[in-house]
Protein backbone atom coordinates (compact mmCIF):
# COMPACT_ATOMS: atom_id res chain seq x y z
CA UNK A 1 0.00 0.00 0.00
CA UNK A 2 1.27 3.39 -0.74
CA UNK A 3 -0.20 5.97 1.63
CA UNK A 4 0.36 10.15 1.11
CA UNK A 5 0.10 12.14 4.37
CA UNK A 6 -0.44 15.65 3.11
CA UNK A 7 2.45 15.68 0.45
CA UNK A 8 3.82 19.08 -1.00
CA UNK A 9 6.52 20.26 -2.51
CA UNK A 10 7.64 23.58 -3.65
CA UNK A 11 10.09 24.89 -5.75
CA UNK A 12 10.94 28.80 -5.29
CA UNK A 13 6.96 29.91 -4.97
CA UNK A 14 5.58 27.46 -7.17
CA UNK A 15 3.56 25.01 -6.11
CA UNK A 16 3.94 21.24 -7.50
CA UNK A 17 2.33 19.84 -5.26
CA UNK A 18 -0.16 20.21 -2.74
CA UNK A 19 -1.32 18.83 0.15
CA UNK A 20 -1.76 15.60 -1.35
CA UNK A 21 -3.53 12.80 0.55
CA UNK A 22 -4.38 9.56 -1.12
CA UNK A 23 -4.20 5.92 -0.15
CA UNK A 24 -3.16 3.01 -3.43
CA UNK A 25 -4.47 0.24 -2.13
CA UNK A 26 -3.33 -3.57 -3.11
CA UNK A 27 -4.93 -5.61 -5.73
CA UNK A 28 -6.30 -3.43 -7.71
CA UNK A 29 -5.05 -1.06 -10.60
CA UNK A 30 -5.25 3.01 -9.60
CA UNK A 31 -4.86 5.51 -11.97
CA UNK A 32 -3.41 8.41 -11.21
CA UNK A 33 -4.73 11.07 -13.44
CA UNK A 34 -4.23 14.75 -13.87
CA UNK A 35 -3.35 17.45 -16.81
CA UNK A 36 0.48 17.75 -18.05
CA UNK A 37 1.80 19.78 -15.36
CA UNK A 38 -0.62 18.55 -12.55
CA UNK A 39 2.49 17.07 -10.16
CA UNK A 40 2.01 13.47 -11.08
CA UNK A 41 5.62 12.62 -11.89
CA UNK A 42 7.11 14.81 -8.95
CA UNK A 43 4.43 12.83 -6.60
CA UNK A 44 5.61 9.75 -8.17
CA UNK A 45 9.24 11.11 -7.36
CA UNK A 46 8.76 11.61 -3.98
CA UNK A 47 7.37 8.38 -3.27
CA UNK A 48 10.23 7.06 -4.30
CA UNK A 49 12.99 8.50 -2.29
CA UNK A 50 14.25 10.44 -4.89
CA UNK A 51 12.58 14.35 -4.60
CA UNK A 52 12.49 14.97 -0.74
CA UNK A 53 9.25 16.55 -0.05
CA UNK A 54 8.61 20.07 1.57
CA UNK A 55 5.99 18.75 3.63
CA UNK A 56 3.60 15.88 4.53
CA UNK A 57 5.20 12.40 4.22
CA UNK A 58 4.36 9.37 1.81
CA UNK A 59 5.44 5.90 3.14
CA UNK A 60 5.01 2.47 1.06
CA UNK A 61 3.81 -0.28 3.46
CA UNK A 62 3.94 1.94 6.37
CA UNK A 63 7.93 2.86 5.65
CA UNK A 64 9.62 5.91 4.11
CA UNK A 65 11.22 4.54 0.56
CA UNK A 66 14.24 6.14 1.58
CA UNK A 67 14.71 3.62 4.44
CA UNK A 68 14.29 0.51 2.48
CA UNK A 69 16.89 -2.09 1.81
CA UNK A 70 17.36 -3.92 -1.46
CA UNK A 71 13.93 -1.87 -2.80
CA UNK A 72 13.19 -3.93 -5.65
CA UNK A 73 11.96 -6.55 -3.90
CA UNK A 74 9.47 -4.66 -2.55
CA UNK A 75 8.81 -1.81 -4.93
CA UNK A 76 9.27 -1.73 -8.35
CA UNK A 77 8.91 1.41 -10.74
CA UNK A 78 9.49 2.85 -14.34
CA UNK A 79 9.52 6.59 -14.24
CA UNK A 80 10.83 7.12 -17.68
CA UNK A 81 11.00 5.11 -20.67
CA UNK A 82 14.79 5.41 -22.03
CA UNK A 83 16.74 6.44 -18.90
CA UNK A 84 19.06 4.04 -20.00
CA UNK A 85 22.55 4.62 -21.37
CA UNK A 86 22.52 4.65 -24.89
CA UNK A 87 25.38 2.77 -25.41
CA UNK A 88 24.48 0.04 -23.07
CA UNK A 89 22.51 -3.27 -24.36
CA UNK A 90 19.23 -3.86 -22.12
CA UNK A 91 20.88 -7.10 -20.71
CA UNK A 92 23.26 -4.56 -19.40
CA UNK A 93 21.15 -2.40 -18.22
CA UNK A 94 18.90 -4.82 -16.15
CA UNK A 95 22.28 -6.45 -14.61
CA UNK A 96 23.55 -3.10 -13.37
CA UNK A 97 20.31 -2.73 -11.70
CA UNK A 98 19.41 -6.24 -10.52
CA UNK A 99 23.23 -6.56 -9.00
CA UNK A 100 22.66 -3.47 -6.84
CA UNK A 101 19.93 -5.43 -5.32
CA UNK A 102 21.74 -8.69 -5.60
CA UNK A 103 19.26 -10.48 -7.95
CA UNK A 104 20.74 -13.01 -10.50
CA UNK A 105 21.24 -12.66 -14.35
CA UNK A 106 18.67 -15.82 -14.22
CA UNK A 107 16.27 -13.15 -13.14
CA UNK A 108 17.23 -10.75 -15.59
CA UNK A 109 16.11 -13.16 -18.80
CA UNK A 110 13.80 -14.03 -17.17
CA UNK A 111 12.16 -10.20 -17.28
CA UNK A 112 13.47 -9.94 -20.63
CA UNK A 113 11.45 -12.38 -21.73
CA UNK A 114 8.25 -10.99 -19.79
CA UNK A 115 8.60 -7.69 -21.45
CA UNK A 116 9.39 -9.34 -24.71
CA UNK A 117 12.75 -8.30 -25.45
CA UNK A 118 14.78 -11.21 -25.67
CA UNK A 119 15.67 -10.88 -29.21
CA UNK A 120 16.89 -7.67 -28.75
CA UNK A 121 18.55 -8.07 -25.28
CA UNK A 122 22.10 -7.68 -26.67
CA UNK A 123 21.26 -4.19 -28.68
CA UNK A 124 22.33 -0.78 -27.88
CA UNK A 125 19.55 0.78 -25.84
CA UNK A 126 20.27 4.05 -28.37
CA UNK A 127 18.69 1.99 -30.92
CA UNK A 128 15.61 1.13 -29.12
CA UNK A 129 11.81 2.75 -30.39
CA UNK A 130 9.93 4.83 -27.63
CA UNK A 131 7.95 1.49 -26.97
CA UNK A 132 10.99 -0.79 -26.49
CA UNK A 133 12.31 1.61 -24.21
CA UNK A 134 8.55 1.77 -22.36
CA UNK A 135 9.20 -2.41 -22.32
CA UNK A 136 12.88 -2.26 -20.65
CA UNK A 137 11.37 0.05 -18.08
CA UNK A 138 8.96 -2.20 -17.38
CA UNK A 139 11.12 -4.85 -17.07
CA UNK A 140 13.17 -3.35 -14.58
CA UNK A 141 10.39 -2.70 -12.68
CA UNK A 142 9.83 -6.04 -12.52
CA UNK A 143 13.11 -7.42 -11.91
CA UNK A 144 12.59 -8.13 -7.97
CA UNK A 145 9.18 -9.56 -8.30
CA UNK A 146 7.90 -6.95 -5.82
CA UNK A 147 4.17 -5.99 -4.51
CA UNK A 148 4.12 -2.44 -4.97
CA UNK A 149 4.90 -1.37 -9.32
CA UNK A 150 4.37 2.15 -9.88
CA UNK A 151 4.49 2.85 -13.83
CA UNK A 152 4.67 6.73 -15.27
CA UNK A 153 2.71 7.32 -18.28
CA UNK A 154 3.32 3.45 -19.17
CA UNK A 155 1.43 3.49 -22.40
CA UNK A 156 2.88 6.73 -24.27
CA UNK A 157 4.73 5.52 -27.24
CA UNK A 158 3.18 1.89 -27.32
CA UNK A 159 1.56 0.70 -30.53
CA UNK A 160 -1.84 -0.79 -30.00
CA UNK A 161 -0.74 -4.37 -29.25
CA UNK A 162 1.34 -3.04 -27.01
CA UNK A 163 -0.84 -1.32 -25.44
CA UNK A 164 -3.09 -4.26 -24.98
CA UNK A 165 -0.44 -6.14 -23.41
CA UNK A 166 0.90 -3.13 -21.05
CA UNK A 167 -3.18 -3.66 -20.04
CA UNK A 168 -3.35 -6.91 -19.77
CA UNK A 169 -0.17 -6.76 -17.85
CA UNK A 170 -0.94 -4.47 -15.14
CA UNK A 171 -4.43 -6.06 -14.70
CA UNK A 172 -2.88 -9.28 -13.67
CA UNK A 173 -0.27 -7.99 -11.39
CA UNK A 174 -3.33 -6.30 -9.64
CA UNK A 175 -5.34 -9.52 -9.71
CA UNK A 176 -1.98 -11.41 -8.41
CA UNK A 177 -2.61 -9.17 -5.08
CA UNK A 178 0.26 -6.57 -6.28
CA UNK A 179 -0.43 -2.58 -5.55
CA UNK A 180 -0.39 -1.11 -9.20
CA UNK A 181 -0.09 2.59 -9.28
CA UNK A 182 -0.46 4.49 -13.01
CA UNK A 183 -0.35 7.53 -14.12
CA UNK A 184 -2.06 8.95 -16.92
CA UNK A 185 -2.83 12.17 -18.76
CA UNK A 186 -5.35 9.99 -21.04
CA UNK A 187 -8.27 9.39 -19.36
CA UNK A 188 -9.91 6.67 -21.91
CA UNK A 189 -6.69 4.53 -21.51
CA UNK A 190 -7.55 4.65 -17.51
CA UNK A 191 -11.44 4.05 -18.42
CA UNK A 192 -9.70 0.60 -19.63
CA UNK A 193 -7.12 0.09 -17.21
CA UNK A 194 -7.72 1.08 -13.60
CA UNK A 195 -10.31 0.03 -10.87
CA UNK A 196 -9.85 3.13 -9.20
CA UNK A 197 -8.55 6.60 -9.72
CA UNK A 198 -7.16 9.66 -8.29
CA UNK A 199 -7.11 13.21 -9.82
CA UNK A 200 -5.00 15.62 -9.66
CA UNK A 201 -5.15 19.15 -10.73
CA UNK A 202 -2.30 21.94 -9.85
CA UNK A 203 -0.91 19.51 -7.30
CA UNK A 204 -4.17 18.99 -5.55
CA UNK A 205 -6.44 16.27 -5.32
CA UNK A 206 -9.79 16.83 -7.18
CA UNK A 207 -11.07 13.06 -6.61
CA UNK A 208 -10.83 9.63 -5.39
CA UNK A 209 -13.44 7.34 -6.61
CA UNK A 210 -13.86 4.08 -8.39
CA UNK A 211 -14.08 4.79 -12.05
CA UNK A 212 -17.99 3.67 -11.99
CA UNK A 213 -18.58 6.06 -8.78
CA UNK A 214 -16.79 8.98 -11.12
CA UNK A 215 -18.63 8.31 -13.96
CA UNK A 216 -22.08 7.38 -12.34
CA UNK A 217 -22.53 10.56 -10.31
CA UNK A 218 -21.69 12.88 -12.96
CA UNK A 219 -24.14 15.50 -12.93
CA UNK A 220 -24.06 15.47 -16.71
CA UNK A 221 -25.82 12.30 -17.29
CA UNK A 222 -29.24 12.90 -18.85
CA UNK A 223 -31.72 10.64 -21.04
CA UNK A 224 -32.39 11.62 -24.62
CA UNK A 225 -36.04 11.07 -25.63
CA UNK A 226 -37.28 11.87 -29.04
CA UNK A 227 -41.38 12.10 -29.28
CA UNK A 228 -43.62 13.95 -31.58
CA UNK A 229 -45.43 15.16 -29.06
CA UNK A 230 -42.34 16.55 -27.11
CA UNK A 231 -44.23 19.53 -25.94
CA UNK A 232 -46.41 17.49 -23.71
CA UNK A 233 -43.65 15.20 -22.58
CA UNK A 234 -41.92 17.85 -21.11
CA UNK A 235 -44.79 19.32 -19.15
CA UNK A 236 -44.87 15.94 -17.72
CA UNK A 237 -41.68 15.30 -17.04
CA UNK A 238 -41.99 18.68 -14.87
CA UNK A 239 -44.68 17.42 -12.96
CA UNK A 240 -42.96 14.51 -11.88
CA UNK A 241 -39.67 16.00 -10.31
CA UNK A 242 -37.19 16.21 -13.83
CA UNK A 243 -36.31 18.83 -15.83
CA UNK A 244 -35.83 18.94 -19.94
CA UNK A 245 -33.92 21.36 -22.22
CA UNK A 246 -34.08 20.93 -25.85
CA UNK A 247 -31.47 19.62 -27.94
CA UNK A 248 -30.20 20.80 -31.35
CA UNK A 249 -31.25 18.06 -33.53
CA UNK A 250 -35.13 18.53 -31.70
CA UNK A 251 -34.56 15.69 -28.74
CA UNK A 252 -34.92 16.21 -25.18
CA UNK A 253 -32.29 15.89 -22.77
CA UNK A 254 -34.32 14.83 -19.64
CA UNK A 255 -32.50 14.71 -16.50
CA UNK A 256 -33.80 14.36 -12.84
CA UNK A 257 -36.10 10.89 -13.47
CA UNK A 258 -34.80 7.69 -14.53
CA UNK A 259 -35.36 6.56 -18.67
CA UNK A 260 -38.08 3.30 -17.41
CA UNK A 261 -39.94 6.00 -15.43
CA UNK A 262 -40.14 8.44 -18.55
CA UNK A 263 -41.36 5.05 -20.70
CA UNK A 264 -43.85 4.64 -17.92
CA UNK A 265 -45.15 8.17 -17.84
CA UNK A 266 -45.50 8.21 -22.00
CA UNK A 267 -46.84 4.74 -22.01
CA UNK A 268 -49.66 5.43 -19.39
CA UNK A 269 -50.19 8.65 -21.10
CA UNK A 270 -50.25 7.58 -24.75
CA UNK A 271 -47.00 9.27 -25.92
CA UNK A 272 -45.40 8.07 -28.76
CA UNK A 273 -41.47 7.40 -28.43
CA UNK A 274 -38.96 7.41 -31.47
CA UNK A 275 -36.34 7.23 -29.47
CA UNK A 276 -35.25 7.04 -25.34
CA UNK A 277 -31.45 6.18 -24.41
CA UNK A 278 -29.87 7.07 -21.12
CA UNK A 279 -26.94 9.18 -21.72
CA UNK A 280 -23.53 8.30 -19.54
CA UNK A 281 -21.13 10.53 -19.87
CA UNK A 282 -17.86 9.04 -20.45
CA UNK A 283 -14.94 9.06 -17.82
CA UNK A 284 -12.94 11.19 -20.40
CA UNK A 285 -16.57 13.90 -20.18
CA UNK A 286 -16.17 13.36 -16.13
CA UNK A 287 -12.43 14.09 -15.99
CA UNK A 288 -12.59 17.11 -18.21
CA UNK A 289 -15.20 18.42 -16.07
CA UNK A 290 -12.97 17.90 -13.13
CA UNK A 291 -9.93 19.34 -14.27
CA UNK A 292 -10.92 22.04 -16.58
CA UNK A 293 -10.02 24.20 -13.89
CA UNK A 294 -6.71 23.18 -13.23
CA UNK A 295 -5.37 22.67 -16.88
CA UNK A 296 -1.80 24.53 -17.04
CA UNK A 297 -1.37 24.64 -20.83
CA UNK A 298 -4.64 25.19 -22.78
CA UNK A 299 -5.47 26.07 -26.17
CA UNK A 300 -7.05 29.35 -27.02
CA UNK A 301 -10.08 27.68 -28.05
CA UNK A 302 -13.07 27.14 -25.62
CA UNK A 303 -13.46 23.33 -24.95
CA UNK A 304 -16.75 23.52 -23.39
CA UNK A 305 -19.86 24.15 -25.54
CA UNK A 306 -21.44 26.50 -23.26
CA UNK A 307 -25.56 26.23 -24.08
CA UNK A 308 -25.51 22.58 -23.63
CA UNK A 309 -22.59 22.15 -21.10
CA UNK A 310 -21.56 19.06 -22.96
CA UNK A 311 -18.07 18.67 -23.61
CA UNK A 312 -16.84 19.22 -27.18
CA UNK B 1 1.36 -11.70 -27.43
CA UNK B 2 2.86 -13.35 -24.00
CA UNK B 3 2.09 -12.69 -20.89
CA UNK B 4 4.35 -14.90 -18.93
CA UNK B 5 2.76 -15.94 -15.48
CA UNK B 6 4.76 -14.38 -13.04
CA UNK B 7 5.53 -16.34 -9.64
CA UNK B 8 3.70 -15.46 -6.52
CA UNK B 9 4.43 -12.80 -4.82
CA UNK B 10 6.75 -13.57 -2.36
CA UNK B 11 8.83 -16.04 -4.40
CA UNK B 12 10.92 -14.32 -5.18
CA UNK B 13 10.90 -11.57 -2.08
CA UNK B 14 11.71 -14.82 -0.07
CA UNK B 15 15.02 -15.26 -1.54
CA UNK B 16 15.85 -11.24 -0.99
CA UNK B 17 19.58 -11.70 0.06
CA UNK B 18 20.17 -10.54 3.82
CA UNK B 19 23.57 -8.93 4.70
CA UNK B 20 25.60 -5.79 3.56
CA UNK B 21 24.44 -4.26 0.29
CA UNK B 22 27.85 -3.26 -0.55
CA UNK B 23 29.14 -5.82 -2.23
CA UNK B 24 26.24 -5.68 -4.43
CA UNK B 25 26.61 -2.08 -5.18
CA UNK B 26 30.48 -2.97 -5.75
CA UNK B 27 29.33 -5.25 -8.47
CA UNK B 28 26.34 -3.37 -10.32
CA UNK B 29 29.20 -0.29 -10.44
CA UNK B 30 32.05 -2.47 -11.86
CA UNK B 31 29.13 -3.64 -14.38
CA UNK B 32 28.02 0.08 -15.17
CA UNK B 33 31.88 0.88 -16.12
CA UNK B 34 32.34 -2.32 -18.11
CA UNK B 35 29.09 -2.64 -20.36
CA UNK B 36 29.94 1.24 -22.01
CA UNK B 37 32.33 2.33 -24.51
CA UNK B 38 33.67 5.36 -23.34
CA UNK B 39 35.29 3.34 -20.67
CA UNK B 40 37.15 1.49 -23.23
CA UNK B 41 38.11 4.85 -25.72
CA UNK B 42 39.37 6.74 -22.61
CA UNK B 43 41.25 3.72 -20.68
CA UNK B 44 42.79 2.88 -24.27
CA UNK B 45 43.16 6.70 -24.98
CA UNK B 46 45.42 7.20 -21.63
CA UNK B 47 47.49 4.28 -21.76
CA UNK B 48 48.44 5.18 -25.87
CA UNK B 49 48.97 8.84 -24.31
CA UNK B 50 51.19 7.62 -21.75
CA UNK B 51 53.30 5.31 -23.81
CA UNK B 52 53.14 6.41 -27.33
CA UNK B 53 54.35 10.32 -26.04
CA UNK B 54 56.60 9.13 -23.83
CA UNK B 55 58.16 6.83 -26.09
CA UNK B 56 57.97 9.79 -28.81
CA UNK B 57 59.44 12.54 -26.72
CA UNK B 58 62.48 9.94 -25.53
CA UNK B 59 63.10 9.31 -28.93
CA UNK B 60 63.07 12.77 -30.17
CA UNK B 61 65.86 13.55 -27.04
CA UNK B 62 67.88 10.70 -28.53
CA UNK B 63 68.09 11.73 -32.05
CA UNK B 64 69.05 15.52 -31.00
CA UNK B 65 71.14 14.86 -28.18
CA UNK B 66 74.63 15.90 -30.31
CA UNK B 67 72.74 19.54 -29.41
CA UNK B 68 71.49 18.78 -26.01
CA UNK B 69 73.95 21.62 -24.06
CA UNK B 70 75.63 20.11 -21.15
CA UNK B 71 73.67 21.94 -18.34
CA UNK B 72 70.38 20.24 -19.89
CA UNK B 73 72.30 16.59 -19.61
CA UNK B 74 73.42 18.05 -16.25
CA UNK B 75 69.27 18.43 -15.29
CA UNK B 76 67.89 15.41 -17.36
CA UNK B 77 65.96 13.26 -15.26
CA UNK B 78 65.45 9.80 -17.19
CA UNK B 79 62.38 8.57 -15.06
CA UNK B 80 60.15 11.68 -15.21
CA UNK B 81 61.13 12.38 -18.61
CA UNK B 82 59.81 8.87 -19.36
CA UNK B 83 56.61 9.41 -17.96
CA UNK B 84 55.64 12.62 -19.51
CA UNK B 85 52.61 10.97 -21.32
CA UNK B 86 50.94 11.52 -17.98
CA UNK B 87 50.15 14.80 -19.08
CA UNK B 88 48.02 13.47 -21.81
CA UNK B 89 46.84 10.62 -20.45
CA UNK B 90 45.28 12.80 -17.54
CA UNK B 91 42.77 14.53 -20.24
CA UNK B 92 41.23 11.18 -21.04
CA UNK B 93 41.68 10.31 -17.22
CA UNK B 94 39.69 13.22 -16.00
CA UNK B 95 37.07 12.82 -18.92
CA UNK B 96 36.30 9.03 -18.04
CA UNK B 97 36.20 10.45 -14.49
CA UNK B 98 33.08 12.99 -14.99
CA UNK B 99 31.24 10.96 -17.25
CA UNK B 100 31.16 7.96 -14.86
CA UNK B 101 28.43 10.14 -13.03
CA UNK B 102 27.21 12.55 -15.37
CA UNK B 103 26.47 9.88 -17.91
CA UNK B 104 23.78 9.01 -15.73
CA UNK B 105 22.49 12.13 -15.25
CA UNK B 106 22.40 12.92 -18.31
CA UNK B 107 20.15 9.61 -19.86
CA UNK B 108 17.91 10.03 -16.47
CA UNK B 109 19.38 6.40 -15.17
CA UNK B 110 20.76 8.37 -12.26
CA UNK B 111 16.84 7.90 -10.87
CA UNK B 112 16.80 4.32 -11.71
CA UNK B 113 19.88 4.17 -9.74
CA UNK B 114 18.94 5.75 -6.96
CA UNK B 115 15.51 4.02 -6.96
CA UNK B 116 16.92 1.11 -6.58
CA UNK B 117 19.28 2.08 -4.13
CA UNK B 118 18.04 4.82 -1.87
CA UNK B 119 21.65 5.28 -0.09
CA UNK B 120 23.33 7.07 -2.26
CA UNK B 121 26.15 8.36 -0.37
CA UNK B 122 27.08 4.03 -0.35
CA UNK B 123 26.15 4.81 -4.33
CA UNK B 124 29.09 7.56 -4.57
CA UNK B 125 31.91 5.23 -2.60
CA UNK B 126 30.91 2.63 -4.66
CA UNK B 127 31.80 4.44 -8.54
CA UNK B 128 34.90 6.01 -6.71
CA UNK B 129 36.00 2.40 -5.74
CA UNK B 130 35.63 0.65 -8.56
CA UNK B 131 36.12 3.38 -10.63
CA UNK B 132 39.76 4.09 -8.94
CA UNK B 133 40.55 0.77 -8.44
CA UNK B 134 40.63 0.58 -12.28
CA UNK B 135 42.13 3.39 -12.99
CA UNK B 136 44.81 2.80 -10.76
CA UNK B 137 46.06 -0.91 -11.97
CA UNK B 138 45.51 0.39 -16.18
CA UNK B 139 47.67 3.68 -15.56
CA UNK B 140 50.50 1.85 -13.00
CA UNK B 141 50.46 -0.52 -15.72
CA UNK B 142 50.70 1.43 -18.31
CA UNK B 143 53.54 3.80 -16.61
CA UNK B 144 55.65 0.42 -15.93
CA UNK B 145 55.40 -0.03 -19.95
CA UNK B 146 55.97 3.68 -20.41
CA UNK B 147 59.27 3.97 -18.68
CA UNK B 148 60.59 0.19 -19.65
CA UNK B 149 60.34 1.32 -23.12
CA UNK B 150 61.31 5.04 -22.46
CA UNK B 151 64.48 3.68 -20.79
CA UNK B 152 65.28 1.48 -23.58
CA UNK B 153 65.30 4.62 -26.31
CA UNK B 154 67.19 6.24 -23.59
CA UNK B 155 69.98 3.67 -23.31
CA UNK B 156 71.15 4.24 -27.12
CA UNK B 157 73.40 7.06 -25.39
CA UNK B 158 73.63 5.58 -22.34
CA UNK B 159 71.10 7.67 -20.16
CA UNK B 160 68.64 4.52 -19.26
CA UNK B 161 68.31 3.99 -15.43
CA UNK B 162 66.90 1.11 -14.28
CA UNK B 163 63.91 1.12 -11.98
CA UNK B 164 66.31 0.81 -9.08
CA UNK B 165 67.53 3.95 -9.20
CA UNK B 166 66.91 6.56 -6.65
CA UNK B 167 62.75 7.58 -7.16
CA UNK B 168 62.50 5.59 -9.47
CA UNK B 169 60.12 3.29 -8.67
CA UNK B 170 57.91 5.86 -6.38
CA UNK B 171 57.75 7.98 -9.56
CA UNK B 172 56.69 5.22 -11.56
CA UNK B 173 54.06 3.77 -8.83
CA UNK B 174 53.23 8.14 -8.14
CA UNK B 175 51.99 8.52 -11.34
CA UNK B 176 49.77 5.92 -11.73
CA UNK B 177 48.71 7.48 -8.22
CA UNK B 178 48.54 10.94 -9.18
CA UNK B 179 45.90 9.84 -12.31
CA UNK B 180 43.80 7.77 -9.88
CA UNK B 181 43.32 10.50 -7.51
CA UNK B 182 42.70 13.21 -10.05
CA UNK B 183 39.90 10.82 -11.44
CA UNK B 184 38.10 11.27 -8.42
CA UNK B 185 38.47 14.39 -8.02
CA UNK B 186 37.07 14.37 -11.75
CA UNK B 187 33.89 12.17 -10.11
CA UNK B 188 33.61 14.53 -7.43
CA UNK B 189 33.42 17.62 -9.56
CA UNK B 190 31.01 15.87 -12.08
CA UNK B 191 28.36 14.69 -8.74
CA UNK B 192 28.45 18.50 -7.80
CA UNK B 193 27.86 19.87 -11.27
CA UNK B 194 26.22 16.92 -13.40
CA UNK B 195 26.26 18.45 -16.47
CA UNK B 196 29.48 16.63 -18.59
CA UNK B 197 30.71 19.83 -20.18
CA UNK B 198 30.35 21.64 -17.23
CA UNK B 199 32.31 19.66 -15.43
CA UNK B 200 35.23 19.11 -17.84
CA UNK B 201 35.51 22.43 -17.81
CA UNK B 202 35.77 22.72 -14.14
CA UNK B 203 38.65 20.23 -14.08
CA UNK B 204 40.86 21.15 -16.75
CA UNK B 205 39.98 24.84 -15.54
CA UNK B 206 41.38 23.62 -12.21
CA UNK B 207 44.43 21.94 -13.55
CA UNK B 208 45.08 23.76 -16.06
CA UNK B 209 44.37 26.95 -16.38
CA UNK B 210 44.52 28.13 -12.09
CA UNK B 211 48.46 27.07 -12.72
CA UNK B 212 48.58 29.67 -15.55
CA UNK B 213 46.71 32.35 -13.90
CA UNK B 214 48.66 32.29 -10.60
CA UNK B 215 51.84 32.36 -12.21
CA UNK B 216 50.60 36.06 -12.93
CA UNK B 217 50.06 36.79 -9.46
CA UNK B 218 53.02 39.15 -7.65
CA UNK B 219 56.16 37.09 -7.08
CA UNK B 220 55.80 37.86 -3.28
CA UNK B 221 52.56 35.36 -3.89
CA UNK B 222 54.59 32.44 -5.67
CA UNK B 223 54.12 30.44 -2.52
CA UNK B 224 51.00 29.52 -2.96
CA UNK B 225 51.54 28.43 -6.03
CA UNK B 226 52.83 24.46 -4.88
CA UNK B 227 49.83 23.77 -2.79
CA UNK B 228 47.37 24.30 -6.68
CA UNK B 229 46.39 21.14 -6.86
CA UNK B 230 47.75 20.38 -10.30
CA UNK B 231 51.05 21.52 -8.77
CA UNK B 232 50.97 19.57 -5.81
CA UNK B 233 49.94 16.33 -7.37
CA UNK B 234 52.96 16.68 -9.59
CA UNK B 235 55.48 17.20 -7.15
CA UNK B 236 54.85 13.33 -7.30
CA UNK B 237 55.71 12.23 -10.88
CA UNK B 238 58.48 15.43 -10.93
CA UNK B 239 60.75 13.05 -8.98
CA UNK B 240 62.11 16.48 -7.81
CA UNK B 241 62.46 18.19 -11.21
CA UNK B 242 61.00 21.18 -12.78
CA UNK B 243 58.84 20.99 -15.62
CA UNK B 244 57.61 24.61 -17.82
CA UNK B 245 57.84 28.06 -16.62
CA UNK B 246 57.92 27.28 -12.56
CA UNK B 247 60.83 28.55 -11.07
CA UNK B 248 58.98 27.94 -8.05
CA UNK B 249 60.14 25.58 -5.36
CA UNK B 250 57.44 22.38 -5.08
CA UNK B 251 56.61 20.36 -2.71
CA UNK B 252 58.00 16.82 -1.40
CA UNK B 253 56.55 14.22 -3.17
CA UNK B 254 54.41 12.95 -0.47
CA UNK B 255 53.45 16.18 1.09
CA UNK B 256 52.17 17.40 -2.81
CA UNK B 257 50.51 14.11 -2.96
CA UNK B 258 48.72 14.48 0.03
CA UNK B 259 47.42 17.69 -0.68
CA UNK B 260 46.59 16.45 -3.95
CA UNK B 261 43.97 13.95 -2.04
CA UNK B 262 42.51 16.83 0.19
CA UNK B 263 41.67 18.36 -2.91
CA UNK B 264 40.04 15.35 -3.96
CA UNK B 265 38.99 14.35 -0.83
CA UNK B 266 37.04 18.16 -0.52
CA UNK B 267 35.46 17.48 -3.94
CA UNK B 268 33.87 14.30 -2.55
CA UNK B 269 32.81 15.40 0.40
CA UNK B 270 30.68 18.45 -1.35
CA UNK B 271 29.50 15.77 -3.78
CA UNK B 272 28.41 13.53 -1.31
CA UNK B 273 26.23 16.19 0.48
CA UNK B 274 24.65 17.95 -3.06
CA UNK B 275 24.06 14.25 -3.40
CA UNK B 276 21.88 13.35 -0.18
CA UNK B 277 20.73 16.78 -0.12
CA UNK B 278 19.12 17.58 -3.61
CA UNK B 279 16.60 16.16 -5.39
CA UNK B 280 17.82 13.47 -7.90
Amino acid sequence: MIEARGLTKRYGSTVAVDELSFEVLAGRVTGFLGPNGAGKSTTLRMVLGLDTPTGGTVTIDGRPYTSLRRPLFEVGAMLEAKAVHEGRSAYSHLLCLAQSNGIGRRRVEEVLDIVGLTSVAKKRAGLFSLGMGQRLGIGAALLGDPGVLIFDEPVNGLDPEGIVWIRTLMQSLASEGRTVFVSSHLMAEMALTADHVIVIGRGRLLAEASVDELVGGSSQNYVRVRSPQDARLATLVSANGGSSRPEADGALAITGISASAIGDLAGTNGIILHELSPQEVSLEEVYMELTHDSVEYRSGQPIVDAPTGKVA
Amino acid sequence: MVVTQMPLEGAVAARKPTGWIGPDILRSEWSKLRTVRSTYWTLFAAVVAMIGLSAILCAIYVAQYAHVSASDRATFDPVSFSLTGSFLAQLAIGVLGVLVITNEYSSGMIRATFAAIPQRLSVLAAKAAVFAGVTLVVTTAACFVAFLVGQMILSAKGIGVTLGAPGALRTVLGTGLYLAVLGLLALGLGTIIRKTAGAIAALFGLIFVLPVIASLLPSSMNSIQRFLPSNAGQALIDNGAHHGTSTVAQLSPWAGFGVFCLYAAAALVIAGSTLVRRDA
